[in-house]
């Protein structure tokens, strides 16, 4: 019972978090690229969908992580890492160019799956081995964080 | 082009604020979808990372249906999109995190980490738009 409410709290965040990005437009990876374009026409329109988030969860992350545990989960799973370090920086970069030239980032392209339209279904497939080819062409680089270590999740 | 859409950016910003601020509060998760897609795939406990992607499929799937949404474009080349999941896979595992990872919740956190990986992702992507929309005259 408790694994059904556990999983199915998850369920209901990723539906709301699907529909936000369907309302908000963001998956439509040409409302993307307009906002990262700003040579002219620009459309501000995501800026305006980060500012709100961020903006709802700065607030609600403080008053939530004042609680000793969460509701349905015996601790919280929160990044502790501070260091700015290679991987961060070149792995952002690497990232944005994908970002920039598609018009999709990893929330969005899953959220327009069901357009079903071969763009996203062939872009999660490639970000798939994208992933699946970090930690084997660069094992310095590879990511901690996707190990099954309790404490320590992604960012 | 685009129009500049901000009551609708706004209220879907607030919602995906919602979003992250509930998995927090009843599951003690960061909604980064790169690292919950990594982890289903990867690591242990695989429920509530499949429960929250079909939600996330089923949420934008419920928008596309009572909206009656069409593909937003079609004459996009297929080896660009192959090109950018690859880049875009590789860097968020590399980076540990994107938009929303990085972008939504990192910054709400007022993380360090978060706030350099956002501002590199959105000067890469950027530049990465104008290279290859102005210089090599991809299509939007």
């Amino acid at each position: 019972m408790s694994r059904l409410k556990h999983d199915g709290s998850a369920l209901a965040a990723g539906f709301i978090f699907g529909l936000g990005l369907g309302i908000a437009q963001m998956i439509n990876p040409r409302k993307v690229l307009a906002f990262l374009d700003i040579s002219g026409g620009w459309d501000p329109s995501l800026a305006v969908v980060l500012g709100a988030a961020v903006t709802v969860t700065a607030v609600a992350f403080r008053w939530v992580l004042r609680a000793d545990r969460p509701i349905l989960h015996p601790e919280f799973h929160v990044p502790t890492r501070r260091d700015i370090d290679k991987p961060l920086v070149f792995g952002a970069l690497i990232f944005g160019v994908g970002w920039g030239i598609g018009g999709y980032c990893p929330g969005p392209a899953i959220a327009s799956l069901a357009l079903m339209h071969w763009e996203s279904w062939l872009f999660i497939a490639a970000m798939l081995v994208g992933s699946w080819l970090q930690p084997r062409v660069s094992p310095t680089f590879a990511d901690a964080a996707v190990e099954p270590i309790p404490k320590q999740v992604e960012d | 082009m685009t129009d500049f859409t901000p009551l609708s950016a706004m209220l879907g910003g607030l919602l995906i604020g919602l979003s992250a601020a509930l998995l927090l509060w009843f599951n003690g998760r960061i909604a980064g979808i790169s690292g919950i897609v990594n982890g289903a795939l990867g690591g242990g406990e695989r429920g509530w990372r499949w429960s929250f992607l079909a939600g996330l499929v089923l949420g934008g799937g419920s928008y596309i249906w009572i909206t009656d949404a069409a593909p937003f474009r079609t004459d996009f080349p297929p080896g660009l999109i192959v090109l950018a999941g690859l880049l875009v896979g590789f860097g968020t595992r590399m980076g540990s995190g994107c938009t929303s990872g990085h972008g939504v919740c990192g910054l709400a956190r007022l993380s360090m980490r978060s706030l350099v990986a956002t501002l590199t992702f959105l000067a890469a992507g950027i530049i990465a738009t104008f290279v290859s929309r102005h210089l090599l005259g991809v299509p939007l």
